[in-house]
C-alpha cells in the first residue's frame, strides 16, 4: 500500500498541504511551461514592434497562405462563386494562433473539416502571421495567460470556477463535445473534435473565434471570466482520478455495451466451455459423442 | 492420428482410487443432520420428486441460462446493498458532498445519494458498477440462452410453455434494466426518461394522459423517480423471481434436453448427477459469474454519473444512448423517416410509434409465436428431448439469422454517431445505409444461412457415405491424383444420423396427416395451402440422412476403396499410411 | 450404470412408418477413468491444486478487507496511477476471491469427484390417462354442481359484477397526476406582456408584465442584442427563471421542480447569422433582430435538448436521433426522424436594447402528442 500516490488523487486544492501545493506548482510549471514557451503570445515580450512583426508576417503569408486566402487576405472565390479560401480581414490574431498553432492551417487537403495535425510554423512565425492578419482589420486578439490559465486562480477561486464552469460546460459544450470532451459526430461527416487535454489557450481561442463549423462564443455570449471557468472545469476533470476504473474512452453506453458483451459475456461463455469440457481420459481418446 | 481402437475396460472400481470404503466421520455427521431434518420435515420424501442424483447433461451451451440466473442473483445482492443508501426522492437539494465540481449545484436527492454512494460509501461505487454490469450481462445472457434454445430446437414440445416464460423474462429484464437506468436522475438517464415521455405522448388517444399520470403532472414532475423505484425494486423483481422459479421447475420437470449420441435416446437422459457434480459445477459457476462481475465493476467505469451532472431538461451530451439492450429500438428511432400524420385535429407520430410502440412488442410476439408456427407447419405432435444441430433445421436457423441480423443492424444504427466519429463516416450516409440494410440485411442473412446449413448437411452426408478427407494424396497408376477418404467412426456416424427424417407436408395428400383440419371451409383450405408452402420452404431442400441401404452400399464401396488404397500404399514409396480401419 | 436395453429410438405414440435407421444406436461407451482416478500421484496433485485455489481466495478476501480499511474515498481518494484505488482494489480482490472459489469448486468436480455419467429415464410430460380422466371428471362434476350452465341469470350477473370491479382499479389511478389541460401548449415565455393584477404597497393594481428578456443559460444574465457577433450561438432561458420578481412571479414557481418543468419547455437557442442568410417564413418577417433568431431547444421528435449547430450551414443536429433542422429557414427538418420544424420564438429588443420575446411560442414545443392540432397554431406553417 506504500505504492499509493495519495497526493495525486486529492480533489480539492485548498485541502492540499503546502508541500503538495508546491509539487503541483512545480509540475504545472514543468508541464505547461514548455507549452507556453512554444505558444507564448508574441506581442507580450517580443522586442520587435508590431509593424515590423506584421511586415515579417506578410512575407510568410504571401508564401504560405495567399494562394487560398488572397494576396491581402481578402479571400478567394472559385469560378462558380464558391468560397475557396475565406477572407481573413476580420478574423483577428486569435484565429490565426488557433488555426496555425494547432496545425489545422495550412490545410493539407481541402475538405469538409480540417483535422488537427503537426504544427508547420515556428512560434515566432505564428506570432508574425497573427500580427499581420490582425493588422488587416478587427477581430479578437490572442488572449493573455490570466484570461484562460486555471493555474492563475487561487485554490478557493479554483473550486468556484470549476463548479460554475461545469454548469456552463454542460449547457453549452457537451451537446457536441460530449460530457468529458471526447468529441462527437456532426452532420455529413463533420465532427466535434476531442477537447480533453487540449492547451487551455487553444480552448479559449476556439470559443472566441469559432473555428470551422463551430459556433462562436464571443465575449458578449459567454463573458471572459465564464470561459475561464469552463477551462478550469476541463482542467479539473482531466486531472481528477478515474474513480471507477478504466474509462473506455468516455464515449457513453455504446462502449460500455461492447465491453459487457466482449469481456463479460465473452469470459463467462469461455468459463462455461471449460466447465462442460470433458476431462482428460486415461485412454487418451477423445469422446466421439461430443463431435 | 488416432490410437488403437480397442476400448479399455475400467481398471478401477467406481470410487476414486484411494478413497476409503468405510464412511468417514464427516459423512456420519452429515447423516445425523439429515436424519434430524427428515424426522421433522420429511425431506427425503421430497427427493422422490427431484432426486439428488437427478441427471443434468453436460454441454457448454446448457450453461448460458445459468449465466443469466447467477447474474440475477448478483443483481439481488448488489441491489439490496444499494437500497441501503439510495434515496429515491426528487426533492431538490443543494449538493454539499465530497465531489467538489458539483458542490453547491441544485439536484434531486436521488442524484445526491447516487453521488454519495459513489464517493462517500467505501465500495459503493464498486457495488453501483457491479449492479449495472450484472444487469447488462443478465439481459445479454438471456438473449444468447434464447438463441441456443431456438437454434437447437429445445423449444419444441413439451417445452413451449417454458419458451413463453423465457420470452417474458426477457421483456421483464429489459423493463427492469430501463427503470434502473433511470433512477440516478443524472443527465443521461434523465434524457432517457424525457425520450420515454415523448414515446408515451406519441401513443394515440391516451398518450398525453399516460404521461401526465406517470409523471404526476407535467414532465418531469417530482414523482417519476419514486414510482420507477417501486417498480424497479418490488414489482418487476417479484415477477422476475416468480417466473424464474417457474422456469426452473419446468426444467426439472421436463428434464434437460440432450445432444444425440451413443446411448442417448428420446426416452432417457445421460449425464452427471445433480449431487455432487452438477451442484459443484453450477455452484462454482455462480462464484465465477459473481467474480467476473466484480472484476468488471472494479476495473471499468460504467455510467460515471458525476460527469453527467444532475438532470436538467436544457442540457444534453453527445453520445446520448440508452444501455445496449434498448439500443435496437433507439436505432430504429434514428433511422425512421420523418413520418407524422395530421388527421382531424390530431397528430399521429409514426416516427415514434413504429420504432418504439410497434416494433418491440411485435418482435416479442414473433418470438413467442415461433414454436407454435413451426409446430403447425411440421404437424409434429411428438415430444422432443434430443436436440437438433442448427444445420439440420436450415430454415429455422435462417429465421434466427434473419432476426439476429435485423436486431444487430438496428442496434448498430443506435450507435451511428459513435460509428461516425470512430470510423470517420458521415452520420447521414450511415443512416441512409441502415434504412435499406435493416430490410435487405435480414433477407440476405436468411438466404445465406439457409444455404450454408444445407451445404453443411451435404458435407455431413459426404462424411457418412464417403468417409472423411485423410489429406493423403494418392497417385494412381495412370497418373491421376486423388485424395483418399476413410470411413468415420461408428460413434461419429451414429451422431450424424441421429436425427429425424423430414417429410414435406402436401395439402393434397394430407388425408393421413394428423395435423390437417377437417375438409370444408375456405379458411382451412387456404391455411392448408400455406402450410404446404411453408413446409416446402422448411424441408424440401434439406439433405436427409442416408437410408440403411445407402449406408450399406457406401460401406461396401469404401471397403473396396480402402483395400485398393492399402494395396497402392504397399506398392508405392509411402509406407507410413494408416494402419487401422478406425 | 446404463441399462442398454432401454436404448431404442423413440417416436412418441405415433405410428412408426419410418425407414430403417442407417446406424443402430451403439449404446453408451464404457466409462474411462481420469488420470486422477488411477494415479494416486496425480490425485494428490489435484487435491493440492484445489486447496491452493481456496487458499488464494482466502488471501484475496483478506486483501479486500485491507483495501477497504486503508484506501480513502470521499474528497481525498487514494489512487493507483490515475484510477480510483478503492474501486479498483476492492473490485479486483473481491473478483479474485470469488473466481478462485469458483475455479476451485469446478476443478474439484472435474478432477476428484466421482465422474460417472448416469442414465435416467424420461417420462412423458402428460399425466397418466387414469389421472387425466379423473381430473376431467372432477372438473365436470364441479361445474355441474355449481349449475352455472343451467342458471344463465346468475352467471351473467356474476360476470357483470366482476367486470365492473375493473372500474375501481382504473379510477384509483386518477390521482396519479393532474390532467394535461392546455399545459403543453404554453410556456413561461408567454408571461411577458401579460396584464395581471398584483398587490403593490397594499393596493391592488393592474400592471403589464415587461416582455420576457432572454438570458444566458447557466449564467443567468440578460443579453443585449449588440452583445452578439455573427456566428454566436447562445443557449438561453427566459430571464424569469433567474429574476422572477421582475415578472411578478413568485420565486417558488421557478424553483425546484417548477424550474425543471419550465426549462423542459422554455429552453431556447439563440443564433446570430448574416441577415441575408435568413429566409423568413410566412408571417415571420419581423421575428428576427438583425440576424438574431431564436428557436426552441427541445427537439420535436422525442424532446431531447438540441444545440449541435453547424455555424457554416445553420443546421442544428439532435444528439439523440440526429434530426437536423435548418435554422436559417424557419427550423425546417432537413434530415432525420423529426416530423415538424423547430418552433421559432418571435423576438425583438426592449427599450434598453435587451433581447426579448415578442410573445410565447406560436405552437406547442417539444414532441408531438395526440391532441396537438396544427390548425390551431397561431401561425400555421405553409407546408
Amino acid at each position: 500500500m506504500r505504492l499509493l500516490n495519495r497526493s495525486a488523487g486529492r480533489l480539492s486544492r485548498h485541502r492540499r498541504g503546502p508541500i503538495a501545493g508546491l509539487v503541483v506548482l512545480l509540475l504545472g510549471l514543468l508541464m505547461t511551461g514548455g507549452l507556453y514557451a512554444v505558444f507564448a503570445p508574441a506581442q507580450a515580450n517580443s522586442t520587435a514592434s508590431q509593424d515590423e512583426l506584421a511586415k515579417e508576417g506578410r512575407q510568410l503569408f504571401l508564401v504560405g497562405c495567399a494562394f487560398c486566402h488572397g494576396q491581402n487576405g481578402e479571400g478567394v472565390l472559385t469560378q462558380d462563386g464558391q468560397q475557396y479560401g475565406p477572407a481573413l480581414t476580420d478574423v483577428g490574431a486569435a484565429a490565426v494562433d488557433f488555426q496555425v498553432g494547432t496545425g489545422r492551417m495550412p490545410m493539407a487537403v481541402p475538405g469538409a473539416q480540417v483535422p488537427r495535425k503537426e504544427v508547420v510554423y515556428s512560434e515566432d512565425e505564428i506570432a508574425a502571421l497573427a500580427a499581420y492578419v490582425a493588422s488587416l482589420g478587427t477581430g479578437p486578439s490572442i488572449p493573455d495567460a490570466d484570461m484562460y490559465d486555471p493555474d492563475t486562480l487561487s485554490s478557493e477561486e479554483y473550486d468556484d470556477y470549476v463548479t460554475r464552469g461545469g454548469q456552463i460546460f454542460l449547457a453549452n459544450c457537451t451537446a457536441c463535445h460530449n460530457f468529458e470532451g471526447s468529441g462527437g459526430a456532426m452532420p455529413r461527416g463533420g465532427y466535434a473534435p476531442r477537447i480533453r487535454g487540449v492547451d487551455p489557450k487553444k480552448i479559449y481561442e476556439a470559443m472566441l473565434t469559432g473555428p470551422q463549423s463551430m459556433d462562436t462564443f464571443s465575449d458578449g455570449n459567454i463573458p471572459p471570466d465564464d470561459k475561464k471557468a469552463v477551462i478550469a472545469y476541463l482542467d479539473r476533470i482531466n486531472e481528477q482520478p478515474s474513480y471507477g476504473g478504466f474509462t473506455l474512452g468516455s464515449l457513453g453506453p455504446v462502449s460500455e455495451g461492447l465491453i459487457a458483451w466482449l469481456v463479460g459475456i465473452g469470459a463467462l461463455v469461455g468459463f462455461a466451455v471449460w466447465i462442460a469440457a470433458q476431462t482428460t481420459r486415461t485412454s487418451g481418446k477423445k469422446d466421439g459423442a461430443d463431435a | 492420428m488416432s490410437a488403437d481402437n480397442g476400448r479399455k475396460t475400467s481398471k478401477v472400481a467406481s470410487t476414486n482410487g484411494t478413497e476409503p470404503a468405510t464412511p468417514s466421520r464427516s459423512t456420519k455427521a452429515a447423516g445425523a443432520v439429515a436424519n434430524w431434518a427428515d424426522d421433522r420435515l420429511g425431506l427425503a420424501k421430497a427427493t422422490k420428486g427431484m432426486s439428488l442424483r437427478k441427471v443434468f447433461p453436460d454441454h457448454w451451451s446448457f450453461m448460458l441460462g445459468e449465466i443469466a440466473l447467477w447474474s440475477f442473483v448478483v443483481l439481488l445482492l448488489t441491489g439490496v446493498f444499494l437500497t441501503l443508501f439510495f434515496d429515491p426522492s426528487m426533492t431538490e437539494v443543494r449538493y454539499e458532498g465530497s465531489y467538489d465540481p458539483l458542490r453547491g449545484v441544485e439536484m434531486s436527492r436521488a442524484f445526491a445519494s447516487a453521488l454519495e454512494i459513489s464517493f462517500d460509501v467505501r465500495g459503493g461505487l464498486l457495488m453501483r458498477q457491479m449492479h449495472h454490469w450484472a444487469a447488462m450481462i443478465f439481459i445479454g445472457a438471456m438473449m444468447i440462452h434464447l438463441m441456443r434454445v431456438f437454434l437447437t430446437g429445445a423449444f419444441r414440445k413439451p417445452r413451449e410453455v417454458n419458451w413463453i416464460i423465457g420470452c417474458l423474462l426477457l421483456l421483464l429484464g429489459t423493463l427492469e434494466g430501463f427503470t434502473g437506468y433511470s433512477l440516478p436522475d443524472d443527465l443521461l438517464s434523465g434524457t432517457g426518461v424525457r425520450a420515454a415521455d415523448g414515446f408515451m405522448k406519441a401513443s394515440p388517444v391516451v398518450g398525453t394522459y399516460m404521461s401526465f399520470f406517470l409523471f404526476g403532472g407535467e414532465f418531469p414532475g417530482d414523482q417519476i423517480i419514486p414510482r420507477l423505484y417501486s417498480i424497479h425494486i418490488l414489482l418487476v423483481p417479484g415477477l422476475l423471481l416468480a417466473l424464474i422459479t417457474a422456469h426452473l421447475i419446468l426444467v426439472v420437470y421436463h428434464k434437460h434436453t440432450q445432444w444425440p449420441g451413443p446411448g442417448k435416446t428420446e426416452a432417457n437422459v445421460v449425464g452427471p448427477p445433480l449431487m455432487p457434480i452438477y451442484m459443484a459445477k453450477a455452484g462454482g459457476f455462480f462464484f465465477i459469474v459473481f467474480g467476473i462481475v466484480a472484476m468488471l465493476g472494479g476495473l471499468f467505469t460504467l455510467n460515471p454519473v458525476w460527469k453527467f451532472g444532475p438532470y436538467d431538461p436544457s442540457k444534453v451530451t453527445a453520445g446520448s444512448q440508452p444501455d445496449w439492450y434498448m439500443g435496437w429500438p433507439d436505432g430504429l428511432l434514428r433511422i425512421i423517416p420523418a413520418w407524422e400524420t395530421h388527421l382531424w385535429g390530431h397528430t399521429v407520430s409514426w416516427n415514434i410509434m413504429i420504432p418504439i410502440l410497434i416494433m418491440p412488442p411485435l418482435m416479442l410476439m414473433v418470438l413467442i409465436a415461433l414454436p407454435f408456427v413451426e409446430a403447425w407447419v411440421t404437424g409434429d405432435k411428438r415430444e422432443h428431448h434430443l436436440l437438433q444441430r442448427p444445420r439440420n433445421a436450415p430454415t429455422r436457423t435462417a429465421v434466427m439469422a434473419a432476426l439476429v441480423t435485423f436486431y444487430g443492424l438496428s442496434w448498430a444504427a443506435g450507435g451511428n454517431d459513435i460509428i461516425a466519429i470512430k470510423m470517420h463516416l458521415s452520420i447521414n450516409e450511415i443512416t441512409y445505409f441502415m434504412r435499406a440494410a435493416v430490410i435487405l440485411g435480414p433477407i440476405i442473412a436468411f438466404i445465406i444461412a439457409r444455404r450454408w446449413c444445407i451445404s453443411l448437411q451435404r458435407h455431413d452426408e459426404g462424411k457418412l457415405l464417403h468417409g472423411y478427407e485423410t489429406g493423403v494424396i494418392v497417385r494412381s497408376p495412370d497418373g491421376g491424383y486423388a485424395e483418399k477418404h476413410l470411413p468415420i467412426s461408428e460413434t461419429a456416424a451414429y451422431v450424424l444420423t441421429a436425427r429425424d427424417r423430414e417429410e414435406v407436408y402436401s395439402p393434397d395428400a394430407a388425408s393421413d396427416d394428423a395435423g390437417v383440419a377437417a375438409p370444408g371451409g375456405r379458411v382451412a383450405e387456404v391455411a392448408a395451402k400455406m402450410r404446404g408452402r411453408l413446409s416446402t420452404l422448411m424441408f424440401a431442400d434439406n439433405v436427409q440422412k442416408p437410408t440403411a441401404e445407402e449406408m450399406h452400399e457406401s460401406q461396401h464401396h469404401a471397403e473396396h476403396e480402402l483395400h485398393e488404397l492399402e494395396h497402392q500404399i504397399a506398392a508405392g514409396p509411402n509406407k507410413h499410411g494408416p494402419t487401422s480401419d478406425h | 450404470m446404463s441399462d442398454e436395453s432401454n436404448i431404442e429410438p423413440a417416436h412418441g405414440h405415433e405410428g412408426d412408418h419410418l425407414p430403417e435407421e442407417p446406424i443402430a444406436n451403439p449404446g453408451l461407451p464404457p466409462h474411462e477413468p481420469r488420470p486422477t482416478d488411477v494415479d494416486p500421484e496425480k490425485e494428490k496433485r489435484a487435491e493440492r491444486q484445489v486447496a491452493a485455489l481456496f487458499g488464494l481466495s482466502a488471501i484475496s478476501t483478506v486483501l479486500f478487507a485491507v483495501a477497504y480499511f486503508t484506501l480513502d474515498v470521499g474528497d481525498n481518494w487514494s489512487t493507483f496511477g490515475s484510477l480510483g484505488a478503492s474501486t479498483v482494489a476492492l473490485g479486483a480482490t473481491l473478483g479474485l476471491a470469488l473466481l478462485f472459489i469458483g475455479i476451485a469448486i469446478i476443478q474439484w468436480a472435474r478432477k476428484l469427484m466421482g465422474d460417472h455419467e448416469i442414465v435416467e429415464m424420461r417420462h412423458p410430460a402428460y399425466s397418466e390417462e387414469e389421472d387425466r380422466q379423473r381430473a376431467l371428471a372432477d372438473l365436470k362434476i364441479g361445474f355441474e354442481e355449481t349449475g352455472i350452465a343451467r342458471r344463465p341469470l346468475i352467471r351473467n350477473s356474476a360476470l357483470g359484477a366482476l367486470a365492473l370491479l375493473g372500474v375501481p382499479a382504473v379510477v384509483l389511478l386518477r390521482d396519479l397526476g393532474t390532467l394535461p389541460g392546455d399545459k403543453l401548449e404554453h410556456t413561461i415565455w408567454g408571461r411577458g406582456g401579460q396584464k395581471i393584477t398584483t398587490v403593490v404597497d397594499g393596493k391592488e393594481v393592474t400592471v403589464t408584465v415587461p416582455l420576457m428578456r432572454i438570458a444566458r443559460d447557466a449564467i443567468g444574465t440578460p443579453i443585449l442584442a449588440s452583445d452578439l457577433e455573427i456566428g454566436d450561438l447562445v443557449n438561453a432561458q427566459p430571464e424569469v427563471l433567474f429574476n422572477p420578481e421582475r415578472y411578478y412571479v413568485d420565486p417558488s414557481e421557478v424553483e425546484g421542480i417548477n424550474l425543471q418543468i419550465n426549462k423542459s419547455k422554455a429552453s431556447l437557442i439563440l443564433l446570430r447569422m448574416e441577415p441575408d442568410d435568413i429566409t423568413p417564413g410566412k408571417g415571420r418577417d419581423d421575428w428576427d433582430v438583425n440576424g438574431i433568431v431564436a428557436y426552441s431547444k427541445i427537439c420535436t421528435h422525442v424532446g431531447c435538448p438540441i444545440s449541435l449547430n453547424e455555424r457554416t450551414t445553420h443546421h442544428l443536429l439532435c444528439p439523440c436521433h440526429q434530426s437536423t433542422f435548418d435554422l436559417a429557414n424557419s427550423g425546417k427538418v432537413v434530415f432525420g426522424p423529426a416530423g415538424r420544424p423547430l418552433p421559432q420564438l418571435p423576438i425583438t429588443v426592449d427599450d434598453q436594447g435587451y433581447l426579448v420575446a415578442q410573445s410565447d411560442f406560436t405552437e406547442p414545443v417539444g414532441p408531438s402528442f395526440w391532441e396537438r392540432d396544427y390548425d390551431r397554431d397561431r401561425f400555421g406553417d405553409d407546408d
